[in-house]
């Protein structure tokens, strides 16, 4: 990334993100955390997809031992507790943000959308060497677009399967939707992993390619090199 | 300009506190998750009371009494339904023939009925997911009455709001909210899969629903009281959900 030449700098700190977009940004990391960690308790009393007797869905994670470190709530009950308490103020910073996307217009920077998917060849192009120069881009390129717009959607789906598990009988038509109470239960475990997935690459990108960003979601200023808007 | 920059630092300098803040609050939560911990002395009684919420919303908002489970074809059924009890060995009554349920509390007409006056009235029998806490799924048939005949019986007062339901099996019992015990598929069972209520399931008679978890599906039967204050239960004492409904 060293050779890349870094685009003109410019006028200085531009301002990037909203305090709410912020505020819902870290309060999703420690409370999805919580979430994450006493699902993995809540899983652990049963670790198994499908009706007694089988077929059982096909996991690696079928009879795992997850590690001590990384569940919360000590026991089921504990786990319960704690992951329909979290469950409000989680849900409640997702509406936020997305009522902030809404009334701001700031989902037009952020929404993936089908004239996205030739810059998003291009961008893919670049991190795979090639093409030399970054493509310019306004806020965010069309590949983070796609994983924003995605990870929004993801959070969407772990909420809804999750209701689907809650109240299987007053949520019947989303637990059929889901395929039945069981397969409702996989999703919803499978959103763990690519929420984590996501988490990995995210961190990772920020640090490799944009260590700016990491201020800028903390003090809102970015000071980078892609500080266009759109 | 000095004025836009003077405000760029003053932003700068609150954020990094409040940045401060969070990483305390991130170590402490990657701390918590460390110790497996259920809240301590300091935040459990406050998931419990979050807890209270959610039982509100479950039977307020989300409980509608008309809406029925999906059923089953007896096709369907689950090869083996798990089962346990709180006793150190299955619960048996010395003699059956003996054993009566005793309807009390704000009623009218006070009940003791035997399980042949029970098979007596309005039967229902249907094919339906049992829920576990735990994760897990199985499909049953199940026979009884339904609970609103018998409370329609004991002629209930306006002021009963719950039914506790209580078992001979080391004191385990249920409350239950008024709207869901006289839903029209929650019963009184005594069959199971076309045939007697097995011991390992609670007989001679055991509460069932299919708009419940399990643990809220009283065992062993000997007596509802219908009543205006909010009973506990054997698990719901020990912090799990009150409600409980699906």
């Amino acid at each position: 990334m060293s050779d890349v030449p870094a685009p003109a700098p410019g006028p200085g700190p531009v301002r990037r993100h909203h305090w709410i977009v912020r505020l819902t940004h870290w309060a999703t990391v420690v409370l999805l955390a919580g979430m994450i960690a006493s699902g993995l308790q809540i899983y652990e009393a049963y670790a198994h997809f499908g009706n007694r007797g089988g077929p059982y869905f096909p996991s690696p994670f079928n009879d795992a031992q997850l590690p001590a470190w990384s569940r919360l709530g000590g026991w089921l009950a504990g786990a319960l507790n704690w992951h329909f308490a979290l469950m409000w103020p989680l849900v409640a910073c997702g509406l936020l943000y997305l009522s902030y996307l809404v009334a701001s217009g700031e989902w037009r920077a952020l929404v993936f959308r089908p004239r996205d998917l030739r810059g998003a060849i291009e961008m893919q192009k670049y991190y795979l060497g090639l093409r030399r120069e970054h493509p310019p881009q306004g806020k965010h390129n069309p590949l983070q677009k796609l994983a924003y717009t995605f990870i929004v959607l993801l959070g969407v789906l772990s909420v809804l399967t999750g209701l689907a598990i809650y109240k299987p009988v007053q949520f019947g038509w989303l637990t059929w939707l889901f395929g039945g109470f069981q397969a409702a239960r996989y999703w919803h475990f499978w959103t763990v992993w690519i929420f984590i997935a996501f988490t990995a690459v995210h961190v990772a990108l920020v640090f490799l390619v944009d260590p700016h960003s990491l201020m800028a979601m903390i003090t809102g200023w970015y000071r980078g090199r892609f500080p266009s808007h759109e | 300009m000095s004025k836009t920059l003077g405000r760029y630092d003053a932003t700068l300098r609150v954020d990094r506190r409040a940045f401060l803040k969070l990483g305390v609050a991130g170590g402490t939560g990657a701390l918590v998750a460390a110790c497996g911990w259920d809240g301590g002395n300091a935040i459990r009684p406050k998931l419990l009371t979050v807890s209270r919420i959610n039982d509100w919303v479950g039977e307020k908002i989300l409980l509608s009494p008309t809406r029925l489970a999906r059923t089953y074809a007896p096709a369907d059924r689950s090869p083996s339904l798990p089962s346990y009890f709180i006793s150190a060995t299955t619960p048996m009554l010395q003699d059956p023939r003996l054993w009566r349920l005793r309807v009390d509390g704000l009623v009218r007409q006070p009940l003791q009925l035997s399980l042949d006056e029970l098979m007596r009235m309005p039967r229902e029998a249907y094919t339906v997911k049992h829920h576990c806490v735990e994760g897990w799924s199985g499909i049953a048939t199940w026979h009884g009455v339904p609970v609103s005949a018998v409370v329609e019986r004991c002629r209930p007062l306006a002021t009963a709001r719950y039914i506790n339901f209580v078992s001979f099996d080391a004191g385990y019992s249920n409350g239950w909210d008024w709207a869901s015990a006289l839903h029209p598929q929650t019963i009184l069972a005594y069959g199971m899969n076309d045939n007697p209520l097995p011991p390992a399931h609670g007989a001679p008679l055991r509460l069932y629903s299919p708009i419940k978890l399990g643990y809220k599906l009283t065992k062993y039967l000997v007596s509802m009281t219908l009543t205006d204050r909010r009973p506990g239960g054997y698990w719901e004492d020990q912090g799990y959900p009150w409600f409980a409904g699906l």
